[in-house]
């Protein structure tokens, strides 16, 4: 069951600054990452990639590769062992790739597998593939939407179907063309690769002929073990994902990739445990990256700044297959008040593999280009960013009409403002010098919807006074074992030391995986409705026992907090959860529930007009609410003039995303989302050779992203915030929120500090040094 | 990366030996270029001679300057006192390279011999005249951004040395001192020991195949002593320059006496600037004849679609070290 709770239940561990409960299992080494899983008999696989991007293979020599010790087989294409069904066969393909490589001779994109060898040491597998000799038949490739020989689509739908390409409100051109301010510009972002430490790994181990375990580096494992179902025709029953810790992901192990299915492939063949991990070098071309992009914005406004118009377009790289592209537009749809908005999206063919989701997509370049060109309508209007920002502020969701769950942007502007000495920005652009330097102060807002998610979850509280709770959620390196270990605790009355958590295995119940920030909300929401099953037993068995203080009172009579239960009227009158158990002579009680994110909590919980059943001041909006977390970021940066290197000196960020589970998980989170938004916006580009088709710099010493000398002390604070909304606990996820915006502020500073607007990312030195030459 | 044999040396004739009889051979010191070439397969050697256990070490001034052993660490090397404090461009050169981790593995010898960034070389699916001579440069018409404007070929724009040391050891005029595998030795000024790329890219220094460097000498002047470098990047820290320079001046009274001025990034070798030094001989210590000694350095500068903004951030560069080192 779940029960509404229209404030925030009193906290014990909650909130609190936990040290992460898994931080000595990996410090230590103890902490096994998929690829560091060990079954005996395992064999190892490398793929042999391919080196061209477009056209065939006319022929593999595996002749040398055989003679290397410990070869097991060598698959191609021609003897590959294929699968039930391909994901274009498949109608409920969860991935954003519909592609799967070595069904036959075709090239489609410069990296793809091309053979993998299964040896019994990764060294003779690894030097077996390097002695692979493949002859192709090599046609020119098109390399991206800017290549000559690209041609711009309208892909109708973008993101496997699931958005339109076209959204229209109001009447954006006309509104513009009337607007007494307009601003038109176009924004580039550079191709990013998601480059988590822990690179994407398989290890495929087939227990008898129909049954399959996977320990996968995997973002959600559900996601992965239903895709391995559908691929190979087996019930999803009899393949188990697992995924006990994962170094990072940002989306890229999210979504469904070759080398997993291929993996499992290879394993039934020889019929050993295989465990393959993508190099380096193969991060860049096996699980997906950011799209090439640029954004046209134009916004349309009256003398004082409101905004009449917002009329955006996308033009992107998609690959040969899919029209994935990140939904830029939605931020521009909803974070200011504007009643006229358009977004079109377009999209080009290229031989590049299929791009995916990475950490705030769409949000991340569409705020890019939104809040750059709110800062540019401040610098017109000769009006602080902060004040065009507020005179456009959305009391409502502009997108929907709907009011807000919950919104502090607002606190989170002054807090921002006041802890980042924002009164103190010079406004004049190019006016403040440290030494040589130019210094510069920027701000933009964030915001990342609550997207409707649901999940489940199991409690087993023990008499002992300890407890078990299971959910298959996954946690990126980001703190779900430790935020769910402090709900549990609260939920049964325990100390966190005896509540074991334990997530990422499709035999838990299910949960979403790790990606568009439901995870934290989700999961511990069906947690929280886990333990509140685990009262309702309970307390009917409190009721009956003679022994109990409790004993004949009417169930609804009891209230239960932090594994407490008493009397509503008389809270003295009560006991904990574990000393009825331990009466009971139960050895253990278990209580499972379904927890709802976002919308569908709103719906069960409050109708399909977010009317709350218990309130007499009933609001009669239609549809509910809008859901989002809102944030501001402000930041200081000093540029070199002369050698046009930036760097981010001074980073405050202060958000609103409901009820923080862990302060120190939380801070550290949107820490990392604005360093991961530093890197693009200062360094990370993967540039594609315009022949070839293929990068250049596929690795980290070519693809840069931030070090510690580039990131300075960062501020981050959250701002109190209760959503009654949204799910049991309150929480928005903040995977994203953090990023949101980040690149904008940057930019904003670097315009500050120079004069000089750039509008590609990233802002590397030699853009810098290039904006510099022209007139401020 | 292939399967090969290994052997550790414990005379420097058993290695040059070795490695005059196996022309796949290689030495091995620090590893840190060495094994990411090999294991990208761009280098495949069938036998490693570990050279770490030769008596190539030491830091010591001698008449003829600071001498420091070829198997001297990064890391050692730039912190020690005689580095630091009589050839600052040396010790930054070290400081700022690569990260601590490797700073630790790599030798002086090994450093001097690193090979290319460039993106085309160390992956061995495109062509590249550098690591399969007559394949093509496809680096002309693509990714360019990090590579040579100065003493390129229309085969090879790679800047062949990406690193920072020799950049400073060329401005300061350090001499190699190589021993081949009759146990003979030579000197060869640094300056001559890079080769442009000319027709010929896989000929990248003067070094005979069983040959080995042995010490590094920097001789003790003034100017050494007055000398910076300074580095331009992407990113704060382990990152190669975009541009780079290494300086040194002997003012008196406000007169340039001597000076020294190398550039890194922009050159397929690291890049003396003799006729700026010469330039600079003579005139006052000011902005404006740093800017002039700047725009005569990058003379000639050939740039291609996305390197021209070298050309300035080198002049910029320049004027910046200098104008460091003259205060």
């Amino acid at each position: 069951m779940e029960t509404n709770q229209k404030e925030n239940a009193p906290t014990n561990v909650v909130g609190k600054p936990l040290d992460r409960v898994d931080g000595p299992a990996k410090v230590t080494g103890a902490a096994r990452y998929s690829a560091e899983i060990n079954v005996p008999g395992t064999v190892h696989g490398v793929l042999k990639t391919s080196t061209i991007a477009k056209g065939r293979i006319t022929s593999i020599d595996t002749s040398r590769a055989a003679k290397e010790p410990g070869i097991l087989n060598i698959f191609t294409h021609e003897n590959l062992p294929k699968p039930a069904k391909t994901p274009k066969q498949i109608e409920k393909w969860r991935a954003a790739q519909s592609y799967l490589p070595m069904q036959d001779n075709q090239i489609q994109y410069a990296g793809q597998p091309v053979a993998l060898v299964v040896a019994t040491t990764l060294e003779a597998a690894t030097q077996a593939a390097a002695l692979i000799k493949v002859t192709y038949q090599v046609e020119t490739p098109i390399d991206s939407y800017l290549d000559p020989k690209a041609e711009l689509f309208d892909p109708q739908k973008i993101q496997s179907g699931k958005k339109d390409a076209h959204v229209v409100r109001g009447n954006p051109q006309q509104a513009y063309d009337g607007a007494a301010l307009k601003h038109e510009a176009t924004y580039v972002h550079a191709i990013n690769h998601h480059s988590p430490m822990e690179s994407a790994a398989t290890l495929a181990v087939w227990e008898g002929a129909d049954k399959l375990t996977v320990y996968e580096a995997s973002q959600n494992v559900t996601m992965h073990q239903g895709n391995l179902a559908e691929l190979l025709g087996m019930p999803r029953e009899q393949i188990r994902v697992v995924t006990k810790y994962i170094g990072g992901g940002f989306g890229c192990k999210g979504s469904f990739w070759p080398h997993t299915i291929l993996t499992v492939l290879a394993a039934r063949a020889v019929n050993r445990p295989v465990k393959l991990a993508l190099t380096r070098q193969q991060m860049f071309t096996g699980v997906g990256h950011r799209e090439d992009q640029e954004q046209t914005l134009k916004l349309g406004a009256t003398a004082d700044g409101k905004l009449v118009s917002i009329v955006h377009t996308k033009k992107a790289t998609t690959s040969p297959w899919d029209n994935y592209t990140e939904s830029n537009g939605k931020i521009m749809d909803m974070l200011y008040a504007c009643e006229n908005y358009s977004t079109v999206y377009e999209l080009a063919r290229a031989n590049v593999m299929t791009s995916v989701w990475m950490r705030a997509p769409g949000e991340g370049p569409g705020s890019f280009a939104l809040e750059s060109s709110m800062d540019d309508l401040a610098n017109q209007l000769n009006i602080d960013p902060l004040e065009i920002r507020l005179r456009n502020y959305a009391d409502h969701d502009h997108s929907n009409g709907k009011p807000w769950s919950s919104k502090s942007l607002k606190q989170c502007y002054t807090r921002g403002a006041e802890l980042f000495g924002w009164d103190k920005r010079n406004p004049k652009p190019g006016q403040t010098r440290r030494g040589r330097m130019l210094v510069g102060h920027g701000m933009a807002s964030a915001t990342y919807p609550v997207h409707s998610s649901q999940g489940t979850a199991r409690v087993r509280l023990f008499a002992d006074g300890h407890a078990v709770v299971e959910a298959g959620a996954t946690d990126l390196g980001t703190g779900t074992y430790t935020v769910m270990t402090q709900v549990s605790a609260d939920a049964l009355g325990l100390p966190p030391e005896k509540i074991r958590f334990e997530l990422g295995d499709t035999r838990l119940p299910t949960a979403p995986g790790s990606g568009g920030s439901v995870a934290a909300g989700t999961v511990a929401s069906s947690i929280m409705a886990a333990a509140q099953d685990v009262w309702d037993k309970m307390v009917k068995m409190a009721v009956a026992d003679k022994k109990s203080p409790l004993y004949k009172a009417k169930p609804t009579d009891v209230k239960v907090e932090l594994g407490r239960m008493f009397l509503i009227k008389d809270p003295k009158k009560g006991e904990t959860l574990v000393a009825a158990l331990g009466r009971s002579g139960q050895p253990d009680i278990e209580g499972s529930g379904t927890g709802r994110y976002g919308a569908g909590y709103e719906e069960k919980n409050f109708g399909q007009n977010g009317a709350d059943p218990n309130n007499d001041n009933k609001e009669k909006k239609t549809g509910g609410h809008s859901m989002h977390s809102f944030g501001a970021h402000f930041c200081e940066v000093e540029v070199d003039p002369d050698l046009g290197t930036i760097r981010v000196t001074r980073w405050v960020g202060v958000h609103g995303a409901g009820t923080v589970l862990n302060l120190k998980t939380a801070t550290s989170q949107m820490t990392g989302g604005a360093i991961y938004g530093i890197g693009a916006a200062l360094m990370e580009d993967t540039f594609r050779d315009p022949n070839f088709a293929r990068y250049t710099n596929a690795d980290l010493a070519g693809y840069h992203v931030p070090v510690n000398a580039d990131i300075p002390n960062m501020q981050v604070e959250f701002v109190p915030e209760t959503d009654p909304y949204i799910n049991l606990l309150g929480v928005k996820g903040i995977g994203e929120l953090g990023m949101v915006g980040v690149t904008a502020a940057v930019a904003n500073a670097v315009f500050n500090a120079t004069g000089r607007r750039l509008r590609s990312l990233p802002m590397t030195p030699d853009k810098v040094l290039e904006a510099m030459r022209l007139p401020a | 990366m292939n399967n090969f044999s290994y052997i550790q040396a414990d005379k420097a004739k058993e290695a040059t030996a070795a490695k005059r009889d196996d022309k796949s051979a290689a030495f091995i010191a620090g590893g840190t270029t060495l094994l990411d070439l090999m294991k990208s397969n761009v280098e495949n050697h069938d036998q490693l001679i570990d050279v770490n256990l030769l008596p190539f070490r030491g830091i010591e001034m001698t008449k003829d300057g600071l001498r420091i052993g070829a198997l001297e660490r990064m890391s050692d090397v730039g912190a020690h006192p005689l580095v630091a404090q009589q050839f600052p461009a040396v010790a930054e050169s070290l400081l700022l390279a690569a990260s601590a981790q490797l700073r630790n593995m790599a030798s002086i010898g090994g450093n001097v011999l690193q090979r290319t960034r460039c993106g085309y070389f160390r992956d061995t699916a495109f062509p590249c005249n550098k690591r399969e001579p007559g394949t093509g440069c496809p680096a002309l018409e693509g990714d360019n951004r990090n590579l040579a404007i100065l003493g390129t070929s229309e085969t090879c724009i790679a800047t062949s040395y990406p690193g920072d040391l020799s950049v400073a050891l060329i401005a300061l005029d350090a001499v190699l001192t190589l021993e081949n595998a009759k146990g003979k030795q030579r000197q060869v000024p640094i300056t001559k020991f890079y080769l442009l790329p000319g027709t010929t890219p896989q000929r990248e220094t003067v070094l005979e195949a069983d040959e080995l460097i042995v010490a590094v000498t920097i001789p003790q002047t003034e100017a050494a002593r007055k000398s910076k470098y300074l580095k331009v990047r992407d990113r704060a820290s382990y990152a190669y320059a975009l541009v780079s320079a290494a300086v040194g001046l002997e003012v008196q009274g406000g007169t340039i006496r001597a000076a020294r001025v190398a550039l890194g990034g922009v050159g397929a070798q690291p890049w003396r600037c003799s006729e700026a030094e010469k330039m600079l001989v003579g005139k006052p210590a000011t902005e404006a004849t740093f800017r002039a000694a700047a725009e005569l350095a990058l003379r000639g500068a050939k740039p291609r679609e996305h390197n021209a903004y070298k050309i300035e951030m080198a002049k910029n560069t320049l004027v910046r070290a200098l104008s460091e080192v003259a205060v």
